[in-house]
């Protein structure tokens, strides 16, 4: 199951091109552009490992494009994403998110159902990949962290 | 079709119609580079070679650019730069100055120059520098990364100094992102020169190797007048026969910076002057005494007295 999350989840994945026009426009903003990875593609976690710092001095997309770049092939079976954060008076919050590196197969979620008192039934998903331990999820080798 | 295919082509067709021609004079009026060439004649004086060297460098990418609109192969030409020579002949302004020319060629994509020294690339421990000479080089991305007193990269007499892994980094790059970055290296000739023979690598990716002549005495004079006019200052007559004593007395002597050592004379010159109006303060100061400096200002400086 294609994972669809963040900005743009329903385009199919972008070119490299394209991520670099969207850097390039958080960029010419004025955001500090981020790179995060993770392993656990569930929608609610969003605590991604972040790859070095947000940058925050850049000009050009260029540079973000080499950072991109580095994590993809350091993390080529886990997800990346491309966060722009704005620092400016009433935002102060990521105003752009959207993923950039997928691993080939991905699984999917499974839906679990919790019976109640009552016979009332909890719902809850939760992601096939999850249930190896960290860096074993996606057919990579054993890596800390995640 | 290879490219002498091509060219053997356009010259068979006879018909002047259909064979693509290109206007050479549209472009350079388009690009707005006479605009930017005429403006470097007027605030930079003398540097001759320099300008030269720009001038050829401003063709080249014009003549690329048409290459390439009639769909002729046009390798982007390797554009780093070494400026070399004596303290305060224009390499940092220069420098400053080639962002600006080559964005408006479409050489580099923005027009901005992010300046460092040895401190911003080499790290103080094992593991530090290739980070931070990584940030560096990411800021940079895009435009022009000007490195002033690039000799301090290498201590020879050093030889765990973290400055040659800073340097390995910078080739690497200089070689891969070649249309997104150019680099200009800066300082001084003879040290330039030992840095150059100990990095043969660095030597041979550097294409265009600019040496700044020192300043004449005439042209210095234009200068300062340059400068106090950019300053909303000006000479009185006599002050400016002073200025052309003092600048040929300075020459003379040790520790001579060429524009350096003027832009410091004249900052003297106001201190006296700021002085001289404040003793006189009893009375009215007319705003040509303001913007006025006078020939004591300059007579009164060390210079003369030695």
């Amino acid at each position: 199951m294609r994972l669809s999350q963040g900005q743009f989840s329903f385009l199919p994945d972008l070119t490299d091109e394209e991520i670099t026009k969207q850097v390039q426009y958080a960029l010419d903003q004025g955001w500090a552009v981020a790179v995060e990875f993770t392993d656990d593609p569930h929608p609610r976690n969003s605590y991604w490992t972040m790859w070095g710092n947000p940058m925050f001095d850049l000009r050009d997309a260029k540079g973000v494009m080499m950072e991109i770049d580095a994590c993809r092939t350091a993390q080529p079976d886990q997800y990346v994403k491309v966060l722009a954060f704005d620092s400016s008076h009433g935002f102060e919050t990521v105003r752009m998110s959207y993923l950039v590196n997928r691993p080939a197969a991905e699984p999917g979620f499974e839906l679990l159902r919790a019976e109640g008192p009552g016979r009332r039934i909890g719902y809850t998903v939760r992601s096939y990949a999850t249930g190896r331990p960290p860096g074993e999820r996606y057919g990579g080798e054993t890596r800390h962290g995640a | 079709m290879s490219e002498a295919a091509d060219l053997l082509d356009l010259e068979a067709c006879d018909c002047p119609a259909d064979a693509p021609s290109v206007d050479l004079d549209a472009l350079y009026h388009d690009s707005g580079i006479g605009e930017m060439l005429a403006g470097m004649d007027r605030e930079l004086v003398g540097l001759t070679p320099v300008k030269t060297r720009i001038r050829e460098i401003a063709a080249l990418l014009l003549v690329e650019r048409a290459r390439r609109s009639i769909g002729l192969r046009a390798e982007p030409p390797s554009l780093h730069m070494c400026f070399t020579g004596n303290p305060g002949t224009g390499k940092t302004t220069m420098a400053r100055r080639m962002a600006g020319l080559l964005h408006g060629l479409g050489y580099i994509r923005r027009d901005h120059v992010v300046s460092v020294t040895r401190d911003d690339l080499v790290g103080q421990y094992i593991g530090h520098t290739a980070p931070k000479t990584k940030e560096v080089l990411k800021r940079a991305m895009g435009g022009v990364l000007f490195i002033d007193e690039a000799y301090y990269l290498y201590r020879p007499e050093n030889e765990r100094d973290y400055g040659q892994e800073a340097i390995e980094i910078l080739l690497q790059v200089m070689e891969d992102n070649r249309d997104d970055l150019v680099v200009i290296l800066a300082g001084y000739r003879d040290r330039m020169d030992i840095f150059f023979r100990s990095n043969p690598g660095m030597a041979s990716r550097i294409a265009h190797h600019v040496d700044f002549p020192d300043y004449e005495a005439d042209e210095l004079l234009e200068i300062a007048r340059l400068m106090t006019a950019g300053m909303q200052y000006r000479f009185a007559p006599e002050a400016e026969r002073a200025m052309g004593d003092y600048i040929r007395r300075r020459m003379a002597q040790p520790r001579f910076a060429n524009a350096r050592s003027i832009r410091n004379a004249l900052d003297r010159a106001r201190l006296r002057q700021a002085n001289r109006l404040f003793e006189a303060r009893g009375s009215a100061i007319a705003a040509a005494d303001l913007l006025t400096i006078a020939e004591e200002d300059i007579r009164q400086s060390r210079v003369f007295t030695q």
